[in-house]
């Protein structure tokens, strides 16, 4: 299968590669990079472990051919956290007791990023509704409502 | 200095590798030369397999073998059922099928190829000539005379019939003067751990050893099981659990594809890899419930219950999984008297085959397949008596001086204070106001609902010897060691598997507590058959009981030799040594303090030990408890249906648990918080759906509804403390307690919403369509 050129940008990174077309994006990220915090939970854009954030939006990389992000900006999981420091929302999940097995806050955390960018003060309903194409099946999504909260407040404080 | 660190709301030591990315899951590893492995599964719910080509697969390029089960044949065993009842049918599960197919899943074929990709394109290039045959998906068509069978063995696809009972119920129902009935159906659930199973097998052939890195709750079992299939010797197998997320019973087994994995990884002579796809999951990973249960409930006209009777058609699926036959029978009919002090009781539950995935443990297994026949049947009876549900449960709850108190069931319940915990979850919710509420909503028009659940639960499946007496093949207990090394550092070793719970941090915050050390100072090392040698693992919410005591033994072994060690170096009897703090002094004598540490160098060192002490603090235990626990509470749900949608609100959920002492109250809140939204899974959205002929429709998270964040409130919540005196932390299970807490408090809630409308009592789950139909056929 004839291989494509793709460059792009991930976690501040520049990547050039050679990929099938058919590569998941997914799927370059976890084997080809080694970025294997994101997850793939459901394979069908349902479950939301997949999301990275694509060009600033999150998107479910199962569901994105890595050719289709060719040029694009990509921040995973990996990037978010700072010289050391945790992001606000890594922070509010730890502090909130946001997470047991951990298989779906990676893609949690990127949906929440999305979120608070577009309102940075989200009432809890606001919240709800904005995870709703993100699945957990740990915590029922209570102490997530929290951390989320909780990285409002801090990101509002310090912006 | 205070090291009181037991009962702390300790952040979890185990988040900052997971909210970076860093966690480690089967799918992550990447090992040299690895290949992958994709399987075949039938696409017929029953059929014959006349012929199987594979050579068109084999000669894509990149596949470097394909297995059918005849390679398997007498090379690899049948995957074994470990429960057995008495006068079971145990049919061989082979773990590539050979001739016939049972289920859709069914493996047929195992294709191994230079990635993944290329693997399932082989898969396509499989010529499988089926011949099908009839199919049964119902239980209670397998059991009817003339029903497709699936085994030779069991013509009848009764896999066992099984009874329980106390009292007499014949004359309890004969001198009733009430009775209730019910049909009610506990439909089939799917797991749905967000992280679907995978394995790596990696062979080394120099050694004679293979490693298996699996997504499971039981790496020992697995070891165990694994030498057994594939003729193995067991101390050569090393079976390392690595993060696993989620599990609720799932990953609780050894499945077929860890057997041809580990067989594949050898024959080829490199390490492969298989991950399962959602659509595998749904397919091929253990199924939960799926009870017909027939239901009578005796009284008197006060409310006072005075029996019980249930029959239950048990839906295994196509083959016994690894404790299948125990969750229908044993975990299910120990509680069926649930709070309650019912005289006579009596179950009767017939497991039948048919062609589907196979059932097992599902979060709660059988305790929630019985609260939920229990609870619906108190509300049913006191609809009949028009009494309060909540006087209805107050009426004939174990007094709170009963305990230990033995049910007609024969079991004992180690500790409890149902009312306690029932009055205080009618106090949070306001009870009286929401009545008044519901009274004021209901002259509007509007169909409000208020819903109960009272629960117990029998956990920390225990007493190796009670296990081993209804069947179970495996233990109750649970090992740990600690290991201090010369600095005072200490590391734990625990067969507890933790698949998302965080016993890393629980079980630190036990040694943290116990030695006066910092946690920082105590590793916690679980889910690696290579380094912790024995384990029983994590199920049945008993980590806590079972492999906390197990710590917490070991720390006292370790306390005293370091008590002793101080008496000898300090010059003072043993019994007058206080160790608290971390500091070891002879009473009234703080100033001669040395640290713990300073024993462990002591300890290490041996240069002056007493006669006859081992050089070194170093312990380990294997705990057996003595019975198993038995957390409680009571939950409310408040609930507001629309009649023109069927749609329902969740207003409110109020939840009161006991599970005794807490090690650490965030971690329990999160159990409960996660079961709460599973046992309401269940009741609202979540059920698996076949057709006639045996195809699950319900194959992907767009067809199978699990919860999302928006259909709930903030949930309130408290807890009751009654300690456990089953063991010295005085803890009790809380893993599975709002799994069967919250089903029948939601499906109480609509039902009482929908009483003004004559309607009694619809099966779950509790989509729009079906209270929909309900109403628009009330009317």
């Amino acid at each position: 299968m004839a291989d494509h050129s793709i460059s792009l940008t991930i976690n501040g990174v520049k990547r050039d590669s050679q990929v099938p077309a058919r590569l998941l994006l997914v799927h370059y990220l976890r084997d080809v990079l080694g970025l294997t915090g994101t997850h793939v939970g459901c394979d069908t854009s349902q479950c939301g472990a997949c999301a990275v954030l694509l060009n600033g939006s999150a998107v479910k990389a199962c569901t994105v051919l890595a050719v289709q992000a060719d040029g694009a900006q990509i921040t995973t999981i990996e990037g978010l956290a700072q010289d050391g420091q945790l992001h606000p929302i890594q922070q509010g999940f730890w502090e909130e007791h946001g997470l047991q097995c951990g298989f779906c806050t990676p893609g949690m955390i990127i949906a929440a990023h999305q979120l608070l960018e577009r309102n940075p003060s989200p009432s809890e309903e606001q919240i709800r509704h904005g995870l709703e194409g993100n699945l957990c099946r740990c915590t029922g999504y209570h102490n997530i409502v929290k951390a989320i909260q909780h990285a409002a407040g801090a990101m509002r404080r310090s912006p | 200095m205070t090291t009181q660190l037991i009962g702390q709301r300790v952040k979890r030591r185990e988040d900052p590798s997971l909210i970076t990315g860093q966690g480690q899951y089967v799918d992550d590893i990447k090992l040299p030369g690895m290949a992958a492995i994709a399987f075949l599964r039938s696409p017929h719910a029953h059929a014959r397999i006349r012929g199987l080509e594979t050579a068109p697969a084999v000669a894509l390029p990149g596949v470097l073998g394909v297995f059918s089960g005849k390679d398997l044949s007498g090379i690899i065993n049948p995957v074994p059922t470990g429960w057995h009842l008495p006068n079971m049918k145990a049919p061989p599960h082979p773990a590539i099928a050979t001739d016939r197919v049972r289920y859709k899943g069914d493996i047929v074929a195992a294709v191994v190829a230079q990635d993944r990709y290329i693997a399932e394109d082989a898969l396509n290039q499989i010529q499988v000539d089926y011949e099908p045959l009839p199919a049964v998906v119902s239980q209670e068509e397998a059991i009817k005379p003339g029903a497709p069978a699936l085994h030779e063995e069991a013509a009848d696809n009764v896999a066992f019939q099984w009874t329980i009972g106390g009292g007499d119920a014949a004359r309890a129902f004969d001198e009733a003067e009430v009775v209730v009935r019910q049909r009610i159906v506990n439909q089939r659930l799917i797991p749905n751990a967000m992280e679907a199973r995978g394995a790596i097998a990696r062979w080394d052939n120099a050694t004679g050893e293979l490693t298996l890195w699996s997504a499971t709750q039981v790496p020992h079992l697995v070891r165990l099981l694994l030498a057994l299939t594939n003729n193995l010797e067991e101390h050569k197998v090393r079976v390392i659990a690595p993060d696993v997320g989620g599990g609720f019973g799932s990953k609780l087994y050894f499945y077929p594809e860890e057997a041809a994995t580990a067989f594949i990884a050898r024959r080829i002579g490199r390490p492969v890899k298989w991950t399962e796809g959602r659509q595998e999951n749904y397919l091929a990973t253990i199924h939960g419930r799926d009870h017909v249960q027939d239901v009578e409930i005796a009284a008197k006209r006060d409310g006072t219950i005075t029996g019980l009777r249930t029959r239950v058609v048990a839906n295994l699926g196509a083959y016994l999984s690894t404790f299948a036959a125990g969750i229908p029978s044993v975990l299910f009919g120990v509680v069926l008297s649930g709070p309650y002090r019912i005289p006579n009781v009596s179950c009767e539950v017939i497991g039948a085959f048919t062609n589907t995935t196979p059932v097992d443990a599902y979060r709660g297994a059988g305790r929630p397949e019985a609260t939920y026949l229990l609870e619906r049947m108190v509300d049913l009876l006191a609809a009949e008596l028009k009494m309060d549900p909540a006087e209805v449960r107050r009426k004939n709850f174990i007094p709170a001086d009963a305990f230990p108190y033995t049910s007609a069931l024969g079991v004992t319940y180690d500790s409890g204070n149902y009312p306690a915990a029932l009055d205080r979850a009618l106090e949070l919710a306001n009870y009286e106001g929401l009545r008044r509420q519901q009274a004021a909503a209901r002259a509007e028009g509007r169909l409000l609902g208020i819903g109960l659940s009272s629960w117990i639960e029998v956990s920390g499946a225990a007493p190796s010897q009670v296990l081993a007496a209804v069947g179970a093949g495996g233990a109750g207990w649970e090992s740990s060691t600690v290991q201090v090394v010369a600095t005072g550092k200490v590391t734990v070793l625990t067969g507890s598997s933790s698949h998302g719970q965080g016993h890393e941090t629980a079980f630190a915050q036990i040694v943290a507590d116990r030695l006066g050390i910092p946690m920082e100072d105590v590793d916690v090392v679980h889910g690696d058959t290579g380094v912790v040698r024995y384990g029983v693992g994590t199920f049945a919410s008993r980590s806590a009981a079972v492999g906390g005591t197990a710590l917490y033994n070991s720390l006292e072994k370790v306390r005293e030799k370091a008590r002793k060690i101080a008496a000898h170096l300090m010059e003072a009897s043993e019994d007058d040594i206080v160790f608290e703090g971390g500091k070891l002094y002879p009473k009234g004598v703080p100033d001669k303090a040395k640290t713990f540490q300073e024993i462990a160098l002591a300890a290490h060192f041996a240069a002056d030990l007493p006669s006859g002490v081992e050089p070194v603090l170093d312990a380990t235990t294997f705990y057996n408890p003595e019975n198993f626990t038995w957390p409680f509470g009571t939950h409310c749900a408040v609930v507001e249906v629309d009649r023109e949608t069927g749609n329902v609100r969740l207003l409110r959920y109020i939840g009161v648990d006991d599970c005794g002492n807490v090690i650490n109250p965030l971690l329990v809140e999160g159990q409960v918080h996660g079961g709460i939204v599973q046992g309401l899974g269940q009741a609202w959205t979540e059920g698996a759906v076949y057709d006639p002929e045996g195809q699950l429709l319900s194959a992907s998270m767009m067809d199978y509804a699990i919860p999302r964040a928006d259909q709930f409130p903030t949930f309130e919540l408290d807890r009751t403390v009654t300690p456990s005196p089953v063991n010295p932390l005085g803890v009790k299970g809380v893993g599975e307690a709002g799994t069967i807490a919250s089903t029948p408090a939601f499906v109480n809630a609509v039902m009482d919403a929908l009483a003004p409308m004559g309607i009694r009592h619809v099966d779950m789950p509790l989509t729009p369509e079906r209270l929909w139909r309900a109403i628009t056929a009330s009317q």
